[in-house]
């Protein structure tokens, strides 16, 4: 497949970088929505709406944002097409409005929307990066309904409202509750886990695999969930993490000749030069992954089996 | 405006915000720090006073500019914008001052004061002081008690953590799951406290 190709952006997001399933971002509105499969659909929908809209507008402005105020400058355009789409769902939707209630406006601080615009948008041309959000966003509202689905069903034995279930079933209520929440991201992450160990054991690069949440919370910061308002200088918040991150960052020199003078900022743009540093390198990289995809979307089968199982050990 | 007068009421509301619908364990707001920063006591106990020290500020910046500025101009829709561009403007003039005029409060709480910038709690409770029509003081004690029962979960989080460190795990569920695990059975102990109110 083409880099940066339509269809290379829309498989990336859904599958070989899903931000909920592989790299583990955006916890926050994941867990708190997703108590039905509606819910987490609308959520979905509604993120993916303002991810492909900000990632364009962001790449339309690419040349005219400073370096130095660039996270200002994403914070205000993400957050108008957050406030047009609150607005939108209020006046069509306002059911699925009063059931998301305050985790529509806070799109604005979801990871995802953040590094997409920090790692992709921002270095790269507008189709491309509208695909990107596009992809990421489709990605997000189907771990999001996956997720919803699998909650809704064991507790309260439907999925999208429709009763499934034999009428003989024990609904475990815990699980639309808040601590089940927590039980089926513990799932997940397990099975990320395992799948990781297994892919590493085959000598696969799995440096991806759940690089958000899910590590250290510095890590967290650095991919821009909680990134610094401007960047003067930031300080070398976690020594270990960076060190790691620079030698990674040594493959792509010349990016990193270019950020030179922030040098604190490299570890944050880490997962600028595995992407956008490949890409304006050179661009006849061709991808010859093809065994991966297979592996992942078996990945995402096993996952739904395993989750449901999983779930009921833990009751 | 649902202004609370008796202190009685504002007891209420704190435990409320602290315990009932804790903030992490049954809101799922500022989940990154909660899961990251949680290793040692130590720095459980600095980040959430970190976080404490933001939200309750947070809360009553974004109080006045919400009552003094947006509703006079009836521009209230853009609060979305409004408070986050304010509170990580904040967070950054906070972290600067605190550099300059009290080091030995900025070697506390320092660094842990760029992990909040654009803490998804921060903006959270702004918002729900909002959307609940607190007034300035209340949404201010609003924002304190949220605050502290972030702080709770995360030290008590962190003890457990420091006691399982060398438990024997299995392999698949080392790091984040375990923990997570750790999370949903406080979170059903925080349920009990849904009895208090």
């Amino acid at each position: 497949m083409k880099q940066n190709s339509v269809a290379e952006r829309l498989f990336n997001g859904v599958i070989k970088e899903n931000p909920t399933l592989v790299l583990t971002l955006g916890m926050c509105p994941t867990l708190a929505v997703t108590t039905s499969a509606m819910n987490g659909l609308g959520m979905g929908l509604t993120t993916t709406a303002v991810l492909a809209l900000s990632n364009l507008i962001i790449s339309l402005l690419r040349k005219f944002i400073p370096n130095r105020v660039r996270i200002p400058a994403f914070i205000v355009i993400v957050a108008s097409f957050v406030t047009m789409v609150q607005l939108l769902l209020e006046a069509y939707l306002p059911s699925l409005n009063v059931a998301l209630g305050v985790y529509i406006p806070l799109i604005v601080v979801n990871c995802i929307i953040l590094g997409r615009a920090e790692s992709y948008a921002y270095h790269n041309p507008p189709i491309p990066s509208f695909f990107d959000g596009l992809g990421m966003g489709i990605g997000f509202s189907i771990a999001l309904t996956i997720i919803g689905a699998v909650r809704e069903l064991l507790g309260t034995g439907a999925v999208f409202g429709y009763h499934i279930l034999p009428d003989g079933y024990v609904n475990i209520n815990i699980f639309v509750l808040a601590p089940g929440a927590f039980f089926v991201l513990a799932m997940l992450t397990a099975i990320q886990n395992f799948v990781k160990n297994k892919l590493a054991a085959k000598g696969k690069d799995v440096s991806k695999v759940g690089s958000g949440c899910s590590e250290d919370c510095a890590s967290c910061s650095d991919t821009a969930c909680s990134k610094r308002f401007y960047d003067a200088g930031a300080p070398v918040k976690n020594p270990e993490v960076n060190a790691a991150k620079k030698d990674k960052a040594k493959t792509e020199p010349k990016k990193a000749e270019e950020k030179s003078e922030e040098k604190s900022e490299e570890t944050a743009e880490k997962k600028v030069k595995d992407k956008a540093g490949a890409v304006t390198e050179e661009n006849n990289a061709e991808e010859v992954k093809t065994d991966e995809p297979e592996e992942t979307e078996e990945k995402a089968e096993v996952k739904e089996t395993e989750e449901k199982e999983g779930g009921e050990k833990d009751e | 405006m649902n202004n609370i007068t008796s202190i009685r009421d504002l007891l209420i509301l704190m435990v409320g915000s602290s315990l009932v619908s804790n903030v992490v364990l049954s809101q799922f707001l500022g989940l990154c720090p909660f899961l990251g920063v949680s290793k040692k006591i130590k720095t459980a106990a600095g980040m959430g006073a970190a976080v404490i020290f933001v939200i309750t500020l947070a809360s009553a910046v974004a109080g006045v500019i919400y009552k003094f500025i947006l509703i006079p101009l009836n521009i209230t829709f853009l609060q979305t914008i409004v408070f986050i561009l304010v509170i990580a403007a904040l967070v950054q003039f906070v972290e600067m001052f605190l550099k300059k005029a009290i080091p030995s409060l900025y070697e506390a709480l320092g660094v842990y004061l760029p992990l909040i910038t654009t803490n998804c709690a921060v903006l959270g409770v702004a918002l729900t002081n909002v959307q609940k029509n607190y007034g300035i003081g209340t949404g201010v004690v609003n924002g304190f008690a949220t605050a502290l029962g972030f702080t709770i979960a995360i030290v008590i989080l962190a003890g457990i953590r420091e006691k399982m460190e060398y438990n024997d795990i299995p392999q698949s569920f080392k790091g984040m799951p375990s923990v997570l695990l750790t999370a949903g059975l406080m979170a059903i102990a925080f349920c009990g406290f849904s009895g208090l109110l």
